[in-house]
């Protein structure tokens, strides 16, 4: 930690990370909602033509020359898939799938041909491939966040036209919006997203810093703005904590490790997120469980004493438990009904109170 | 051309073909992305195996890396199950952590071993023909293609084993399921074949030419037929083709070969978008204008049948009125009716008059009541 | 047809032909709703209730006709006309409350980028009011049951304050009293002189609910008032043979109608 502000370095990489987290972080939120989590994966592959074609145009490695190649091409191929999912059969999963690897191919056959006309002079073309996180330095860090922040910005100011949406689209037609070019404008926004993150995490782990954040923030809460905050703030420390790790030893590369943290910070989202998590699901579960059997025993009571005519005639343990599975743990439940005043304990067993009788007479309601 | 370039366009046109086999299913059964899913999440396993073999070529990488696929699709399908996530997000959540882990691992441990990140992705079908298979002293060929040649006769086999169930498990699952075929085996099946390939396919071509390999050829194949039969034939042709046609661009342009192939799948696939006969949308935009007149006649006899005899006929059989009711701008509704008169749908009372009474001709009355009919 | 009545009506649809590639799902229909009714779209499955209604919104390419809405084209008296989605249109697991989703009714009169206010809400929340789900306000919508889900829908057109409603089966999957509460509820605003067109799947229900009808099997088979147009003869060309049978004995028209 002290490292974090003292060594410059560490202090780019953590800001870099921190930035691109929060970015793809927000955005990604309407990438999950609406059911595109993929769509990150096809645009950050189909980026890297347009970063070859950049370079090939400009001449030299100018970041923001190359970020527009990138953006471009992410939006193309976006476009590209909107057209021929609409136009034909073709499934929205194939075209993903098909623009990705193809647009890849693209931009691999781009960066050949730019090796062999300009030797080593292109070396910093391939840390698009994987990121490269630990050559950030300060001009990086501001042009990711320049445009990142604008995003960002431009999120805030249509949040309630992004908002409907990602909610209901087709109604936010007759309300006369023009959904389609507010859809193109979301698509834009994420390619922003996705271009800023290429250098730092590279093409292939993009697609985890747009849906792993989303996909955990929302386990938290039920409000679109703190889930987009939430996915911002776990896409922050999913990046500091991944670059603060792979400062401490070599051959651990940063990209990689925010990935695995933001896989970190998802499972536990997902075990320990109150209300949705598994963990609180499992004890509601248990809970209710718990109730069943105690409100079986009652009603148990209740049919061995009205085979005597007399709802409150007391019965042994044993035939208490004779109504039901060895597993059924009927001296804790009894125990527990009476310290609700529910039954009492009797010379010859247990038998039900008048509070537990009337509690017989809802729960029969209840369950026929 | 050398008899290394034979070798590499022979296990390119291998590739393509193994992976156009369980590539038709994936997108059929819109499952496309989880070729993308599996060939990056098996990198552990080949990592692990290799680390436990010092050796490439050991089967026991093939086996690895088809287990880690399988289990990718489990902690999908865990993540699914969960109900916290959808199938997309959680798609997209696995195969980069499991992707990272591998990177972490070769990282971290392989050092300078001949086992790198740009290798896994990339691949370079060119040095193939370098690693000989030699068998009782002789050199027999590329082992490259002896292996791919093995994971394409297996798929062959699956598919043509289990064919009947792939198709129903693909087309009606709960079919399937009523049935005791277990779409869930089947799925399962399919999914370890995919692995198998990806990773048979991964040291030759590199993963992401592995993606357009399965998907490209096959969603061409999908726009040029309605069988599942011609579809695979047809996506195992159009994928040796994008191979072949790739490897002369590598060589021409001297570029990544990989790269080149999955570029050639990716020029294929727009061809077919463009011009496939049925699916095409060139062929689409002519039908839509063919229909369109079509439509137009049969709406105009509709019109005319559906208030013939009644006293409002008078204003509705006359040209001008369509412009006003069925919105028809004045020129197309001019053109309808003389397509419908020359078709001899209709006659008008007054060849002079500009906005005379349209009646229908018999035939035209006929047509009419039959579009009613077949409705 | 050339006469001109006074007053136009509310909506009037002139040969209207929507078609999905090779198929047509709407055929020529005509249809003339006057100002202030409450009237019902019925039809059996896949006889083109929802595209109807969707095309009326402009949602789909039409391939001919022609519709007015109080005489004018529908981008001129969009903000009179409010809508009702089916229920299962939108993902109910969206992060957000049920004020929220009925503010969202406002959007449109909002403009770009200004935010709902004091004043959206305090619609919103009278909107929920009249649909009896002021206390769940600030529920998420997830935690709603179908019934909820529909009246929360309602008031999100309620805050539209449109003179047109089109509603694609509002009853669809809810209780009997919320069956009730949301009939109440289009009669109140017929009285108040709105005008009112519901896709609906309950053919005995036609007669009780509703004072206009309208019989669609991708043609139109009749419409008008209920006792005019729901006719056993009507639902059996709407229908088809698919009616087992019909008690003709009700003046008012059938009420039992039973798909095999």
């Amino acid at each position: 930690m002290e490292q974090l502000f003292s060594d410059y370095t560490l202090r780019m990489v953590a800001l870099g990370s921190a930035v691109l987290g929060i970015v793809s972080g927000g955005l990604g939120t309407y990438a999950v909602l609406r059911g595109q989590s993929l769509l990150g994966d096809a645009i950050s592959h189909a980026a890297l033509p347009g970063i070859a074609i950049a370079f090939l145009l400009t001449g030299g490695k100018t970041p923001l020359a190359l970020m527009i190649g990138a953006a471009l091409a992410g939006w193309l191929a976006t476009l590209w898939i909107m057209s021929v999912t609409g136009t034909t059969r073709i499934k929205y999963d194939s075209m993903l799938a098909l623009t990705l690897s193809v647009f890849f191919g693209i931009g691999l056959v781009l960066l050949t041909y730019i090796r062999q006309r300009a030797g080593a002079a292109q070396a910093g073309l391939d840390t698009f491939l994987f990121g490269q996180a630990s050559s950030l330095v300060r001009r990086d860090v501001v042009t990711m966040a320049v445009p990142g922040g604008a995003a960002l910005l431009l999120m805030a100011l249509f949040w309630k036209e992004l908002k409907l949406l990602a909610f209901d689209p087709e109604f936010g037609r007759t309300l006369g919006l023009p959904m389609r070019r507010v859809d193109l404008f979301l698509t834009a926004l994420l390619v922003v997203a996705i271009v800023i993150g290429l250098q730092t995490v590279g093409v292939v782990l993009m697609s985890a810093m747009i849906v792993a954040p989303a996909a955990a923030g929302r386990q938290w809460t039920d409000t679109l703005w703190k889930m987009v905050l939430l996915s911002a703030g776990f896409g922050a420390a999913a990046g500091v904590t991944g670059a603060v790790l792979s400062s401490t030893g070599t051959g651990l590369p940063t990209g990689p490790l925010i990935v695995l943290c933001m896989g970190v910070i998802m499972v536990l989202s997902l075990l320990f997120a109150p209300n949705r998590g598994l963990a609180a699901r499992h004890l509601r579960a248990r809970r209710s469980t718990g109730r069943f059997q105690l409100e079986t025993v009652l009603l148990d009571l209740y049919a061995l004493g009205m085979q005597h005519n007399d709802p409150l005639r007391p019965h042994p343990r044993g035939a208490v438990q004779a109504m039901r599975a060895k597993e059924v743990p009927v001296d804790r439940l009894l125990d527990r009904l009476e310290k609700d005043g529910l039954v009492r304990r009797a010379a010859s067993g247990w038998a039900l109170t008048d509070a537990g009788l009337r509690n017989v007479e809802t729960l029969k309601e209840e369950r026929t | 051309m050398t008899q290394g370039e034979m070798e590499i366009q022979l296990l390119a046109v291998v590739v393509a073909a193994a992976c156009a086999l369980p590539g038709t299913f994936l997108v059929l059964r819109k499952m496309a992305m989880m070729s993308d899913a599996i060939s990056h999440a098996i990198l552990p396993g080949i990592v692990i195996a290799f680390f436990l073999t010092h050796n490439l070529n050991s089967p026991l990488l093939i086996l690895a890396a088809a287990a880690t696929g399988v289990l990718t699709v489990m902690l999908v399908e865990l993540l699914m199950s969960t109900r916290l996530v959808r199938e997309d997000a959680a798609i997209g959540l696995t195969f980069p952590v499991l992707f990272s882990i591998g990177i972490i691992l070769i990282a971290r441990f392989a050092g300078d071993v001949h086992l790198d990140t740009d290798a896994v992705l990339l691949g370079e079908p060119a040095f193939a023909p370098f690693d000989r298979l030699i068998v009782g002293g002789r050199d027999i060929g590329p082992r490259a293609l002896y292996i791919m040649s093995a994971v394409g006769l297996a798929n062959v086999a699956f598919i043509t084993l289990f064919y009947k169930e792939l198709k129903i498990a693909t087309f009606d699952a709960g079919l399937a399921a009523a049935l005791g075929f277990g779409p869930v085996l089947i799925h399962y099946g399919l999914m370890t074949f995919v692995s198998i390939t990806a990773v048979a396919a991964f040291d030759a071509v590199g993963s992401i030419l592995v993606v357009a390999m399965m998907v490209a050829p096959s969603a061409a194949a999908y726009l040029l037929t309605d069988r599942l039969r011609d579809m695979i034939l047809l996506s195992v042709a159009l994928g040796a083709a994008s191979a072949v046609g790739g490897f002369q661009m590598a060589r021409l342009f001297d570029v990544s070969i990989a790269g080149a192939m999955a570029t050639a799948s990716g020029l294929v696939f727009l061809a077919v978008w463009l011009g496939a006969p049925r699916y095409g949308i060139l062929a689409g935009r002519q039908r839509r204008i063919r229909q369109k007149w079509e439509f137009a006649e049969t709406m105009l006899a509709i019109h005319l049948f559906n208030h013939e005899g009644l006293p409002e006929a008078d204003i509705e059989h006359r040209i001008g009125h369509l412009e006003e009711h069925l919105s028809w701008e004045r020129d197309f509704a001019r053109r309808v009716v003389r397509r419908a008169q020359s078709n001899g749908l209709v006659q008008r009372t007054n060849d002079e008059d500009e906005d005379d009474l349209l009646a229908l001709t018999p035939q035209g009355r006929k047509a009419a009541s039959e579009a009613i009919e077949n409705l | 047809m050339n006469i001109r009545v006074s007053d136009p009506a509310a909506i009037e649809v002139r040969d209207l032909t929507v078609a999905y590639r090779d198929k047509p799902v709407l055929w020529d229909i005509d249809l003339t709703v006057p100002s202030g009714v409450l009237m019902a779209v019925v039809g059996p499955n896949g006889a083109g209730k929802t595209t109807f209604v969707k095309a009326l919104l402009d949602l789909l390419k039409i391939s001919a006709g022609r519709i007015r809405f109080f005489g004018s084209p529908y981008e001129a008296c969009r903000q009179d006309i409010a809508y009702v989605p089916q229920r299962g249109s939108v993902d109910w697991d969206f992060p957000t409350s049920v004020l929220d989703v009925v503010m969202m009714g406002r959007y449109g009169q909002l403009g770009w980028i200004r935010r709902p206010g004091r004043r959206e809400r305090e619609r919103a929340r009278e909107a929920l009011r009249r649909v009896g789900m002021e206390d769940f306000a600030h529920r998420q919508i997830r935690q709603l049951s179908g019934g909820q889900q529909q009246r929360v829908f309602l008031a999100r057109a309620l805050v539209q304050d449109a003179r047109i409603y089109l509603m694609d089966e509002p009853l669809q999957g809810v209780d009997a009293v919320t069956e009730r509460a949301i009939i109440d509820l289009l009669r109140e605003l017929r009285e108040r002189g709105r005008t009112l067109l519901v896709v609906h799947h309950d053919l005995q229900t036609v007669t009780e609910y509703f004072d206009h009808v309208m019989l669609l099997n991708v043609r139109r088979i009749a419409s008008g008032p209920v006792d005019e147009a729901f006719t056993p003869d009507n639902l059996r060309l709407a229908y088809g043979g698919r009616i087992a049978f019909l008690r003709s004995a009700d003046a008012a028209g059938p009420s039992d109608a039973i798909a095999p």
